[in-house]
């Protein structure tokens, strides 16, 4: 079943020079294991290809039932430097949420998880 | 017996925050302190232009006004005071109060946080093989140093703690770092010491909740945001803190926003790096270890922290001259307006090249269409009632920047129709002050205290 992001998750971003961080979190705490096997590094890293210029990094906050990503070069030279509207990437948070995810039918009964319009 | 409780209210999450939150945070209700953050990490900057043009600015001029709206509960109440409102002059900044205070026929006790500033130093820490590279790029800043503006360590919150000790009602900062506004209240109070290492993550955790204001009361909320009550009213954030290290996230009574588990989670993920490792000139804390709890309305416990000892070296903020740059925009109408605005951009780029201009970056957007999110929004509907065609143009020549600016108005009537939006005149060509993070050893850097009375 196809699963919009946005739907099971919400999301804050900000800056650190030429770096956006994107923190997402689960709408409920028992969505966040599916969020760790479905939004990997790579997954990520596909999502942003082309817009992004560098590597990207994710860890683990289970505490929070949250992802953070690094998306390193998402800034157009970051801070000041940049010519970008979002120079300060306050909005790479939506942008990460536009994302659909895979989800075996299964799984998405089981969680009870919202289906794509 | 009442379990004793330090309570800290956030009254401002930078310079040109909300100008009323620190007299609400005051009168609302009861307070011990009143933390307010005014620097971001251009901020220093700004301030060191404005020191060169006049010796006794370079400090957060609001912060004067704050404190005329906030005499009578510092004064009556006893509640006080913790802003990094220095800059890169905490001295006048100080003065600057009492002055007002005087007028008002009150004296303050002015607690002074100095050292920070590494500016006068910079030539003699460069010489002694302190490279001051770039944390980002490995530059050293050799390469920029004729071009550097200010230099300012992140310090901590031992000069804070001392300033409080001495009876200060108001402590002004340079660059200390923006949680330990928060965790030097905390920590005065219950008299954690420098390897406490479990607390004093606390307390940075209690001030990475604060320091931006009501973005953990939510503001820029993203959870459930349609029904985040009367955000016009909204209460800014407030801490109780307990001498384990727990403490409750809350905010007035009667105020609107919201304080829920989801609101303090979006702020505690905000500019997070690694969260096992938190950085602070006083501990490293680990965000993994945070344990969010629902108290009861516009209530949350947070627990279980746990912290690490520090590093030998301090963050270093410097800031340097980059060039110039400016944005232009139009705004082109119905019908085919994403094509029309892209006709603008491919005319206004072939002018360029002919005027023989060269720029280090050439910026289009196309405002409506894809300019947040790129491909990632998708086609845009041939019927998109206006899209603004944005274009930012950086490098090294002010005068060619300044040509760019001209190019824009004409594109009104010797370009695509449907054209308007250009009430705003010529773009403005600004000069780019660019931020260099570099680590310092500790020992180089000396924070100083004086109360004035």
């Amino acid at each position: 079943m196809k699963v919009r992001l946005v739907d099971i998750a919400h999301a804050r971003s900000g800056d650190k020079g030429d770096t956006a961080n994107v923190g997402v979190i689960a709408l409920r705490p028992e969505w966040y294991p599916l969020l760790e096997r479905e939004l990997t590094r790579e997954r990520v890293a596909q999502h942003f290809a082309g817009i992004i210029t560098g590597d990207v990094e994710r860890f683990e906050l289970p505490n929070l039932s949250a992802l953070n990503f690094l998306l390193h070069g998402a800034l157009g030279g970051g801070g000041t430097l940049s010519l970008k509207t979002d120079a300060q990437g306050k909005v790479y948070s939506t942008a990460l949420l536009r994302m659909t995810l895979d989800v075996p039918d299964a799984d998405a009964a089981k969680l009870a998880l919202p289906s794509s319009p | 017996m009442m379990q004793r409780v330090v309570r800290v209210a956030s009254g401002q999450g930078f310079w040109g925050d909300s100008l009323e939150a620190p007299r609400q945070q005051a009168t609302g209700g009861p307070i011990d302190y009143l933390m307010l953050d005014y620097l971001a990490e251009v901020t220093m900057s700004i301030l060191q232009k404005q020191k060169e043009r006049d010796p006794n600015m370079g400090y957060a001029r609001d912060f004067v006004g704050a404190i005329e709206s906030v005499l009578g509960p510092v004064t009556e109440q006893g509640v006080r005071v913790v802003a990094n409102a220095g800059g890169v002059n905490p001295p006048a900044c100080a003065a600057a109060v009492r002055a007002a205070a005087a007028k008002q026929g009150k004296s303050l006790r002015v607690g002074v946080v100095t050292g920070d500033d590494l500016l006068p130093r910079l030539d003699e820490l460069l010489a002694s093989g302190h490279a001051l590279e770039n944390m980002e790029t490995g530059e050293p800043l050799s390469t920029i140093r004729d071009r550097v503006l200010s230099a300012n360590a992140y310090i901590g919150s031992e000069p804070i703690v001392e300033a409080l000790r001495q009876d200060a009602q108001i402590v002004i900062t340079g660059r200390s770092t923006d949680t330990a506004l928060t965790m030097a209240p905390i920590r005065f109070e219950y008299g954690w010491g420098a390897h406490d290492y479990d607390r004093l993550a606390a307390g940075i955790v209690a001030g990475h909740i604060l320091e931006c204001g009501a973005q953990c009361s939510g503001g820029n909320c993203l959870y459930d945001w349609r029904n985040i009550p009367d955000l016009a009213n909204v209460g800014y954030p407030i801490v109780d803190a307990f001498e384990d290290g727990t403490f409750i996230v809350t905010k007035h009574a009667n105020t609107g926003g919201l304080v829920s588990v989801h609101t303090v989670a979006e702020q505690l993920v905000y500019e997070m790096g690694d969260p096992h490792r938190y950085i602070t000139p006083d501990v490293v804390a680990d965000f993994t270890t945070i344990h969010l709890e629902d108290a009861g309305p516009d209530r949350v416990r947070v627990s279980g922290i746990r912290g690490t000892a520090p590093t030998d070296k301090l963050k270093v903020s410097i800031a340097y001259r980059a060039g110039f740059k400016a944005v232009g925009t139009l705004v082109y109408a119905w019908p085919d307006a994403l094509e029309k605005a892209q006709v603008a951009d491919r005319i206004l780029r072939e002018r360029l090249e002919r005027l023989g201009l060269k720029f280090d970056e050439v910026l289009t957007e196309f405002v409506g269409a894809s300019a947040t999110h790129g491909r990632l929004a998708g086609a845009t509907p041939p019927d998109a009632p206006e899209v603004q065609l944005r274009v930012g143009v950086r490098g090294s020549d002010r005068a060619s920047v300044e040509r760019f600016t001209r190019e824009i108005a004409p594109l009104v009537l010797n370009g695509p129709p449907s054209v308007t939006g250009f009430a705003g005149g010529r773009p403005k060509v600004e000069e780019i002050v660019a931020y260099w993070p570099a680590l310092v050893d500790k020992t180089v850097v000396t924070p100083r205290v004086e109360v004035l009375a």
